[in-house]
């Protein structure tokens, strides 16, 4: 009797196995999404990262991505939705020892909790925040959301998006982040580095990640295939370390600026704290 | 915990800051928190005080960050609270309902005022009763308590941190404008002899089949937090013993939903405090809580200078709601006479507990101020008629 293939695979143990709930697997995910990538870029960057792993928490909000944090075998929360952020900086003051990290999506971080975003970002509290922005709400069927392209389609913008979409690096970075980034799905290596300069840093950091949606806004604005739309997204990036943000807007077509735009120093939260109470 | 910092002593104190100093006896550590009037002194109070004793205050951007901080904070194993008023209270609701599928325990004071929304600010209320019981979408027990003066104020905000670590539940506390912001003596005991109930841990190691939503006989499960090597998975979802979300099994969401109900209505003796006086053998009982049990008192007096055999049960627990003693004492009675600072609320409860046994009267106060002695006076002789 001919062994199985599914038998073989499932035989050989993973490197990154420990870091993920085996029990809960497979994902949920669909087929072309880029969120395996992103967590394979994340998981490995915390493998490198050195950090003590029963001291990482993760947070998610709802939506698509919002089940990331289901997936890690680490302290795992997945909240309500856009409310990660608050609920990680609860996390964090309560016990400062821990690594926390919030890994949620852009209509969960940036719509309706974008106010949660722009303040945690304001008092430099000391998260890493890991965005994943497929330009629509993916979790939902695919409405149109607040990164979604001017005059995109999208279940919800039938006749093309009149709305004028967040530069989610430029918001961070006005509001007061530390380190911000942007990478696609596909640039694995770089957004590793990323992450792990994200978790490594003291601090609000952002690193936003441009991630396919075959499934929905793919489909809706004839990308092709989840390899092709995942190969545009790569080929339409240009790399500008250092670039002011505010340049970097995303539109329905045309280039999309990549790249680690700021990483400066500035007292946390808690380290404010900490100096005033003593 | 350090007792450092910790007040004993007498003093004189608004209502408020009495729920400020009863939490840091009861060793909350953290406060995520919005101004809003009438709640405001509470938050001023713990931004003072937390860093003297250790504890973090921050002042979040809106009332969904504060609540969602407080469970974040008591997921890190802190005693956390968050205090606001009905319009803050109306945005708690969502992640009040997250604190509960998930078992989070915490405490929740509201301050109320007069509404709806904005309503009246600086003014009593007691118009939020039934948003306690029933403000967060899905069905779930709440436990609320309702205080009458600053010292119960102060008593009672331990009394939930306790409730809240032994059933690992949010805990509302029901105050007042009139409470919170009364000044009057308040006594704050000896460290040594405020009992505090902290929640219970896990008995077995990681790694040695620990499941987070396992209760033990009395319904409620040991818990494990964030960083103590346990690597919990905590959701919202639907979820079954191990915390992992099963959102399409019937038989998970009955028995997480039917444990969630049973844990509080199965200790609702431990739970519910009631106060009484000559309620036994009284032809009239007045059911009233918060300060509308001290406004009754003074026309509960009269009327038993009149010769009427009226008794008052205060509600220091208001939910779970007494309803086995409102059942027994259904039979014995003419009347129960309710009054509240709203237009009839836990007085539904009342009447659908006496359920035709007994009369109930309500004396309603649509906000602003407190009920007049004579407005329940005359409610009394009517019942006795």
């Amino acid at each position: 009797m001919t062994e199985k293939l599914t038998d073989v695979v499932m035989s050989k143990q993973h490197p990154m196995d420990n870091l993920l709930r085996q029990d809960r697997l497979p994902h949920i995910w669909c087929s072309g999404c880029g969120l395996g990538t992103i967590l394979t870029c994340f998981v490995s960057a915390l493998i490198k990262s050195g950090l003590d792993l029963q001291k990482v928490a993760v947070v998610s909000g709802i939506g698509c991505t919002g089940r990331a944090a289901g997936y890690l075998n680490l302290d795992g929360f997945h909240t309500t939705h856009g409310r990660a952020i608050p609920f990680a900086t609860g996390l964090k003051l309560g016990n400062p020892e821990l690594k926390v990290v919030v890994i949620s999506g852009d209509g969960d971080l940036v719509a309706i909790g974008g106010n949660h975003f722009i303040h945690a970002a304001r008092r430099n509290m000391d998260l890493t925040v890991i965005c994943v922005n497929n330009f629509n709400y993916g979790m939902t069927s695919g409405q149109m959301g607040p990164t979604t392209p001017t005059d995109a389609r999208t279940s919800t913008s039938p006749y093309g998006n009149a709305e004028h979409p967040f530069n989610v690096p430029y918001l961070a970075a006005a509001s007061g982040a530390t380190y911000v980034a942007r990478w696609t799905a596909l640039h694995v290596r770089r957004l590793e580095r990323s992450i792990l300069e994200a978790l490594n840093k003291n601090g609000f950091g952002v690193v936003e990640v441009i991630s396919p949606c075959p499934t929905y806004y793919g489909r809706w604005n004839k990308m092709g295939s989840a390899l092709e739309q995942m190969g545009y997204y790569h080929e339409q990036s240009v790399i500008q370390h250092g670039i002011d943000p505010a340049k970097a807007d995303i539109g329905l077509s045309g280039e999309i600026i990549v790249g680690r735009f700021v990483d400066v120093d500035k007292p946390t939260f808690g380290d404010l704290q900490r100096g005033f109470s003593q | 915990m350090s007792n450092d910092g910790v007040l004993q002593g007498d003093f004189f104190m608004d209502g408020d800051t009495a729920c400020a100093e009863g939490a840091i006896c009861a060793g909350c550590r953290f406060f995520g928190g919005y101004p809003i009037t009438p709640a405001t002194e509470i938050a001023e109070r713990m931004s003072r005080r937390l860093p003297q004793v250790g504890g973090t205050y921050i002042q979040m951007e809106d009332e969904i960050a504060s609540i969602s901080t407080v469970l974040g904070a008591s997921w890190a194993g802190v005693r956390a609270m968050t205090a606001t008023s009905g319009p803050g209270f109306s945005l708690m609701m969502e992640n009040l309902g997250l604190g509960i599928i998930t078992e989070t325990p915490c405490v929740l004071v509201n301050v109320q005022r007069g509404g709806p929304s904005t309503g009246m600010p600086t003014l009593v209320g007691q118009g939020d009763m039934m948003q306690a019981r029933w403000g967060s979408h899905g069905h779930y027990e709440i436990i609320a308590l309702a205080p009458s003066s600053p010292q119960e104020l102060f008593d009672l905000t331990i009394r939930a941190f306790n409730l809240a670590a032994k059933y690992r539940t949010p805990v509302l506390v029901m105050t007042d404008e009139t409470v919170g912001h009364m000044i009057e003596r308040v006594i704050i005991p000896p460290p040594e002899e405020i009992e505090l109930v902290y929640r219970r841990r896990p008995t077995v190691p990681p790694d040695d089949g620990y499941l987070p939503f396992h209760a033990d006989p009395d319904g409620v499960p040991p818990m494990a937090c964030a960083g103590d090597g346990y690597r919990i998975h905590v959701t919202g979802l639907t979820h079954d013993e191990k915390g992992y979300p099963d959102t399409v099994s019937v038989e998970t969401q009955r028995q997480m939903v039917e444990r969630l109900i049973r844990k509080i209505r199965d200790n609702r003796d431990d739970i519910i405090e009631l106060r009484e006086d000559q309620v036994e053998g009284a032809d009239v009982v007045v059911v009233a809580y918060g300060i509308s049990a001290r406004t009754a008192a003074r026309p509960v007096r009269i009327a038993r200078e009149m010769g009427l055999k009226v008794g008052l049960l205060k509600l220091v627990t208001v939910w779970p709601f007494a309803e086995d003693r409102i059942r027994e004492l259904a039979p014995a009675v003419k009347a129960f006479v309710v009054p509240e600072i709203n237009m009839g609320q836990i007085a539904l409860e009342v009447e659908r507990c006496a359920a035709g046994q007994a009369q109930t009267i309500l004396v309603p106060h649509a906000g602003g101020g407190l009920h007049a002695p004579d407005d329940i006076l005359e409610a009394l002789r009517r019942a006795v008629q």
